[in-house]
């Protein structure tokens, strides 16, 4: 079952991740990130906020959550109108891969009743769904993703080591593999329910903050 | 993280309760059929409902209150039409208990069609050595107006001067509107709270805020620590900030005076 795992959460899967950095361009404008200690603290942030959300998100879909009601907490749990369009376009480009690797009627229902792209945290457990994996996988798959992403971002900003740079995410690995096993709890809680509630919500007030100042910008290496 | 909003809370204390609603004799003016305190939270009328004015109520902190272990509670309901306006007397300043662990604070705001509410507390401060759990849960009807405003100050100065770190504050927001949920926001601020000092989440700045206005006029500010984000709902935006101390926070949230 963990090839599939794998090849969702590697980076080279064609789902559009690598034109983003989750904040990290203007954190490091602000003068905010600008060494490897920077980047762990940033990255300890992300993992335990949006991370966290989207792990929960992302196992709930996995775990059969009703896909409507994941849609309308993933927005209720966005509130950066930046993010949210981020966040749909990441989506969208995610939902195209996975269509052609594991085709499924539910992600075909998926494109149609959202257009627009949907929220990348519920494609991603609707796909990790459909290659038959579990909901875990589907966690693990989301909180990787909140980490690995501004963290080859910020290799290429800051010229970083990439060396240091993986080294930081090696030793995030624990900490990664904690919270996706609390989102994996909270999202066996909310499908048990029916009932959203119980997934996290946790929010970083300056990752709001940057995306919509990182989108006012007419000049950007990367789209978030 | 996920956890600490978990926590078992001890039992449920009444709350402080408000109910405004039109006077049936004299229309469009409100008045407040419940107005009680509870535990260490007293109520008092600063002004009746007028024709051009909603009522006033002040929450006052009449013992020192929330500390470890404490559960506080206020429910304030906001029937069709009326228009009410709760401020708060001094900042809530949240002080260790006798034992280690947590208060809870919960606030219940429920805004009929018609109807405004206002609710703008003085700030809630994190002292050393404290962890207060706030919830705060808002339900609107399709066509209520609300101005909400919340305010997060990490220690007093005399927490980082003795102690080098203020408390912790782990607040829960949930919003909907006409049924819809518009907004679910937890920031868990403070020792304790994964990466809340670094470039993700704070970076420095000790005091967070924001001001959630449904149906009534907002401004976008000018400052970079400061966005005014339109939620998912209808005519709703949250102008959320970030500042090195309470009152830079409360300039961005008033905007230019």
């Amino acid at each position: 079952m963990s090839g599939a795992l794998l090849l969702l959460a590697d980076g080279r899967f064609p789902a559009g991740g690598h034109a983003h950095s989750g904040g990290a361009e203007a954190a490091v404008k602000a003068g905010l990130v600008h060494d490897a200690d920077g980047l762990a603290a940033f990255l300890t942030g992300r993992l335990h906020t949006t991370g966290l959300t989207a792990a929960g998100l992302a196992a709930a879909a996995a775990g059969g959550f009703d896909p409507a009601g994941l849609d309308e907490a993933a927005d209720a749990r966005t509130p950066s109108p930046a993010l949210r369009a981020t966040s749909r376009r990441l989506g969208r480009q995610l939902l195209r891969a996975a269509r052609v690797c594991w085709p499924d009627p539910v992600l075909d229902g998926l494109a149609a009743a959202y257009p627009g792209g949907a929220h990348q945290s519920v494609v991603l457990g609707l796909a990790a769904r459909a290659a038959a994996l579990a909901p875990a996988d589907a966690a693990l798959a989301a909180a990787h993703e909140s980490v690995n992403g501004p963290a080859t971002a910020c290799t290429r900003l800051l010229g970083l080591d990439p060396y240091q740079v993986v080294a930081v995410l090696a030793r995030l690995a624990p900490e990664l593999d904690l919270v996706a096993e609390a989102a994996t709890r909270a999202a066996a809680e909310a499908v048990r329910r029916q009932d959203a509630q119980p997934l996290p919500a946790a929010s970083a007030p300056l990752l709001d903050l940057f995306a919509e100042r990182h989108n006012a910008w007419k000049v950007r290496l990367f789209a978030s | 993280m996920a956890g600490a909003l978990t926590v078992p809370a001890p039992p449920a204390a009444p709350a402080a309760r408000i109910v405004a609603a039109l006077d049936g004799r004299e229309d469009q003016i409100t008045v407040l059929p419940v107005l009680s305190g509870a535990g260490p939270l007293a109520l008092r009328r600063l002004r009746a409902g007028q024709r051009t004015g909603p009522a006033e109520v002040a929450l006052v902190g009449a013992m020192a209150a929330p500390l470890g272990g404490d559960r506080i509670a206020v429910s304030v309901r906001v029937e069709a039409g009326a228009r009410l306006r709760v401020t708060s007397v001094a900042a809530t300043v949240s002080l260790p208990g006798p034992q280690p662990g947590p208060a809870w604070y919960d606030v219940e705001l429920a805004v009929a069609a018609g109807a405004v509410l206002e609710w703008l507390p003085e700030p809630v401060v994190a002292a050393a050595g404290s962890h207060l759990l706030l919830t705060t849960r808002i339900t609107l009807d399709a066509g209520a107006r609300l101005r909400y405003r919340e305010e997060q100050i990490l220690g007093r100065r005399h927490d980082w001067t003795v102690h080098g770190v203020p408390g912790r504050l782990t607040s829960r927001l949930t919003v909907r509107q006409a049924g819809r949920l518009i907004l679910d926001q937890q920031t868990d601020l403070g020792p304790g709270a994964p990466g809340w000092d670094g470039p993700a989440v704070l970076a420095g700045h000790r005091a967070a805020g924001q001001l959630l206005t449904v149906g009534l006029p907002c401004t976008a500010p000018s400052e970079e620590c400061a966005a005014l984000l339109a939620l998912p709902g209808t005519d709703a935006h949250l102008l959320v900030a970030v500042a090195p101390d309470g009152l830079a926070l409360r300039r961005l949230l008033t905007g230019p005076l």
